[in-house]
């Protein structure tokens, strides 16, 4: 059974989806997520273990060699593709409360502001991280947020912005949100944010990298 | 439509900062590529909102960033320069507003120019707003109307030269990069990006002949330089920056075959290969623009520039003054060093030295080293169609970093080695047809983007 589960977290950080996928190409023919996922669950091994003993295993180790230099948010993102092929065989054991994500997550880029790849790499990052996300995209209004909130009560939120013009919507959002979610835990990021500008808004933290901004939310949760 | 089949400038001795085969002649007397490197400022407001209530603010730091860069240009004399007016979202979302800051700053050039007799003239670069609905509609809607309308009221405030970093494809590159997709990036770029920058600029080129004033050029700030600040955060390879930096060039060469005369964008760190194959003057940015990003390119991006830009940068007080006026003094002192290395026949040695000094530190510097340029360039005119084209730069460009990693001319980690693998395996696995690749980007991408917002 751990042979098993080993065998599923070097086929998620090493990205391979399934039999067919032609990626990597030195594990061509091999069983990818996909299959490992099936045959696991069809040698009754817990849907838990399989999430957290080969599937969050695999996700981690990929995520340990993206901090130390030796991969790439394309590895990254590979990993975690890998990883939503083996999710769609654990979803009942999800619906039926059996195996909980680690939480909720309301994402978006803040209003006036069209920039959405920073938002991007975080939503597919917390996602293979096994959070659930919920992306309002771009040009996000606090309202739409709070209105989110209101759907998932316990979700932590998330909010980017590329421009100087405008980070101060952060600001306006994050005393909105406050004002109605006084415990809403709000991390901020995008290029022109500092964690003083955090401090100064009332936010719960910047990050700058996504794998360490994964690992802090999972120790806060 | 203009056809680019061979190279304006096919010798890379011949490919040096200042010196265009094709000068521009626009605003205030200035003509761009006569043979001197100008700076071209741009600036932009502090920390704040852009609302009908903060107009009045917003207007008063465009007059004073413009008060502040005109008493630097007459202090140091300069030979010439430009302006850029780069809008935010707000001001183009109301276009009104992005005509009345421009109507303000060219005043200011108006009577500085009758004052001192400096020529000048004023970019505007129109944000594009396109990119709102998800997936894009691109050729309708709101968003596109505005942006189109954000170009003529320009036209009409002033604006000598009408620039955009257009955004059309982004959608799916920005996915085929973060899966580090080649083949997608290629696709992306080659067909998506191509026609709609065909679209677009058609468009940009008809009101810019409409009111006399020059059709400038784009950037691929939202592909390569995505990619490029990326791979600076130690996110993407660097080797892979670098490859996208190549396949931006026949997308940004597009604007050229509809029209556009340059000066390209600042940003468009493909211009040196627009350049070759056009003639047409360039503007770039590099070390003097780290107030607003880091750069692997800071010295090779100036080797063949004819305007030198610092991006952008915040009105906030510095020691000296407000930044804006710092970074025109400090541009200009840049351009005064290129020019006397022109005016004294050392031109070239100056460019070599940029291109040298960088080179070894950097594969996406090697894109930008002249003899890779000439190369990239060649292989473009000698090929028909965006997806042909970006397909050929590609393959130059991977030649030309493995024959540098070969020759020990740079080094890369192992961790970027194997992406060098994975990059030749995709190569070999382009589709020869435009219908292969668009049916690839469907197949991977089809649920961002919409094939009539690219007209297929």
């Amino acid at each position: 059974m751990n042979e098993l589960l080993n065998k599923l977290a070097v086929a998620i950080a090493r990205g391979k989806v399934n039999q067919k996928s032609p990626f990597p190409p030195d594990m061509k023919g091999e069983f990818g997520a996909d299959e490992l996922t099936k045959q696991a669950l069809e040698e009754s091994v817990a849907p838990a273990a399989i999430l957290n003993d080969g599937l969050m295993i695999g996700m981690k180790t990929v995520g340990d060699k993206f901090e130390s230099g030796k991969a790439f948010i394309p590895d990254m993102l590979i990993a975690a593709k890998a990883m939503n092929v083996a999710m769609v065989h654990l979803k009942p054991f999800f619906d039926s409360g059996e195996v909980e994500l680690k939480g909720d997550f309301i994402l978006g880029t803040v209003a006036g502001d069209l920039h959405d790849i920073g938002k991007n790499i975080v939503r597919m990052v917390l996602t293979g991280n096994g959070w659930n996300v919920i992306d309002l995209g771009t040009d996000v209004k606090p309202e739409q947020f709070i209105e989110t909130l209101k759907e998932y009560p316990n979700a932590v939120i998330g909010m980017s912005a590329l421009l100087t013009t405008t980070m101060m919507q952060m600001e306006t959002t994050t005393t909105a949100i406050k004002e109605v979610s006084p415990d809403t835990k709000i991390y901020i990021g995008g290029a022109p944010i500092s964690q003083e500008f955090s401090d100064k808004i009332g936010a719960d933290g910047y990050f700058p990298d996504p794998n360490k901004f994964a690992k802090h939310l999972a120790s806060v949760v | 439509m203009k056809i680019f089949d061979k190279l304006t400038i096919d010798k890379h001795e011949e490919l040096l900062m200042g010196i265009s085969p094709h000068p521009v002649k626009c605003g205030n007397l200035l003509t761009i590529g006569d043979g001197k490197v100008y700076p071209e400022i741009n600036f932009t407001l502090p920390t704040m909102l852009i609302t009908q209530e903060t107009m009045g603010e917003v207007r008063r730091h465009y007059s004073e960033m413009m008060t502040n860069i005109l008493a630097r240009a007459k202090a140091l004399n300069v030979p010439g320069f430009v302006v850029e007016f780069e809008q935010l979202p707000p001001m183009t979302d109301t276009p009104e507003w992005g005509a009345e800051i421009t109507e303000l700053i060219k005043n200011e050039l108006n009577k500085f120019h009758i004052e001192t007799g400096i020529p000048n003239a004023l970019r505007v670069t129109v944000l594009d707003l396109r990119d709102a609905d998800h997936p894009p509609l691109l050729r309708t809607g709101l968003p596109t109307e505005k942006t189109l309308k954000g170009f003529e009221l320009c036209a009409q405030a002033g604006a000598d030269i009408l620039s955009i970093e257009s955004v059309g494809g982004k959608e799916v590159h920005d996915q085929a990069l973060m899966y580090g997709d080649l083949y997608g990036i290629v696709a992306s770029l080659g067909i998506l990006a191509h026609r709609d920058m065909s679209w677009l600029w058609k468009q940009i080129t008809e009101i810019a002949n409409r009111y006399g004033i020059i059709s400038g050029g784009d950037s691929a700030c939202g592909f390569a330089n995505t990619a490029m600040q990326l791979a600076g955060q130690g996110m993407l390879p660097s080797v892979l920056a670098a490859i996208d930096r190549a396949a931006s060039a026949p997308r940004s060469l597009a604007a050229f075959e509809q029209g556009a005369v340059g000066p390209s964008k600042d940003c468009a760190y493909e211009g040196p290969i627009i350049k070759a194959i056009t003639g047409y003057p360039i503007s770039m940015e590099g070390k003097s623009a780290c107030c607003a990003h880091f750069s692997p390119l800071g010295n090779i991006a100036a080797a063949s520039a004819d305007l030198w830009s610092n991006e952008s940068v915040q009105n906030v007080r510095l020691l000296s003054g407000n930044a804006p006026e710092a970074f025109m003094e400090l541009l200009s002192y840049d351009c005064r060093l290129y020019n006397t290395a022109l005016d004294s026949g050392n031109g070239l040695m100056m460019r070599d030295m940029l291109v040298k000094s960088d080179v070894p530190h950097s594969v996406e510097a090697l894109m930008l080293d002249p003899e890779v340029v000439i190369d990239i360039s060649k292989s473009i005119v000698t090929n028909t169609g965006g997806y042909a084209q970006t397909k050929a730069a590609v393959a130059i460009a991977f030649s030309a970093i493995q024959k540098a990693l070969d020759n020990n001319v740079l080094s890369i980690s192992d961790t970027e080695k194997e992406w060098m693998t994975k990059m030749e395996t995709a190569i070999s696995s382009f589709g020869e047809t435009e219908s292969e690749a668009v049916e690839h980007l469907q197949m991977m991408y089809g649920d961002v983007f919409k094939l009539e917002a690219y007209g297929l």
